[in-house]
């Protein structure tokens, strides 16, 4: 698929479900409270347990990936910044668009929203396109 | 880097490819072994960060800690079998608008000395 200045790639729309924090800390070693115990969370002010930030980070990444050829290999840099708070049992949406495109290289522009809230902001994604796109 | 913890990553983050999960698809795609997400550098390099970020030298005040932003730029993929060392450092301690910024920088390699992955990971404390 050709990408050029301005196109936008495929979104991503993913629902965590209500235990996928949980599974997330576990996978990733993160267990601060805040994102697996919802009375812990309400006490300290939130709505309920939150998403992690790097979760999201994570989605960011993939839409990033399967809009050139799918293969790791391809995202060479990922910067995010963490805004809102995600949580479970909410479709996010990860966009991105072309905001450089030269010989073998893009750079999108890329952000991920919740409920009109968007909970990563400013992210760049460096990608290196394999031959033959 | 264990086979079973990338694919329990990859699982948690809705990843499903061959290539993080079947070794022989993996090496057929050019891979030493189960090839792990990119964002799987949280995993192995954050134990390394977690000791800057709670050193009593820094004194850091967890409870109004954010993470703010996060950057990771990628070398060498990092496949199940392979050994990663990371090292920290503080990169930047800055205060903006009442706020403190700790700028953490990680640098990974692995076992034949490649770069992993170099991360920058800016933590906020908010004015308390």
């Amino acid at each position: 698929m050709a990408l050029d200045v301005g196109d936008s790639i495929p979104e991503l729309r993913v629902t965590p479900d209500k235990y996928l924090p949980h599974r997330y800390a576990g996978a990733s070693g993160d267990f601060n409270p805040i994102h697996i115990d919802t009375e812990f969370a309400k006490a300290v002010g939130l709505p309920s347990n939150i998403l992690h930030g790097l979760y999201g980070m994570a989605l960011v990444a993939r839409a990033a990936v399967a809009a050139v050829d799918g293969d790791p290999r391809s995202l060479k840099r990922l910067s995010v910044q963490f805004r809102g708070m995600g949580l479970p049992e909410q479709e996010i949406t990860v966009t991105g668009t072309v905001k450089e495109a030269n010989a073998g290289q893009v750079v999108l522009a890329m952000e991920a929203e919740q409920g009109g809230n968007r909970i990563i902001r400013n992210a760049e994604a460096e990608l290196a396109l394999g031959p033959g796109e | 880097m264990g086979r079973e913890k990338i694919r329990e990553y990859a699982n948690a983050i809705g990843v499903h490819a061959d290539i993080n999960h079947d070794r022989e698809a993996a090496r057929a795609a050019g891979f030493r072994d189960v090839v792990a997400p990119p964002t799987f550098a949280v995993v192995y390099s954050a134990g390394s960060v977690a000791a800057g970020v709670l050193d009593p030298e820094l004194g850091i005040d967890l409870a109004r800690m954010l993470h703010g932003s996060q950057e990771f730029v990628w070398g060498e993929p990092v496949c199940s079998g392979d050994t990663v060392t990371t090292t920290t450092t503080v990169a930047d301690l800055y205060e903006r608008a009442g706020m403190e910024f700790y700028v953490f920088e990680s640098v990974s390699l692995n076992q034949d000395g490649q770069e992993s992955v170099r991360g920058t990971w800016t933590n906020i404390v908010r004015a308390g």
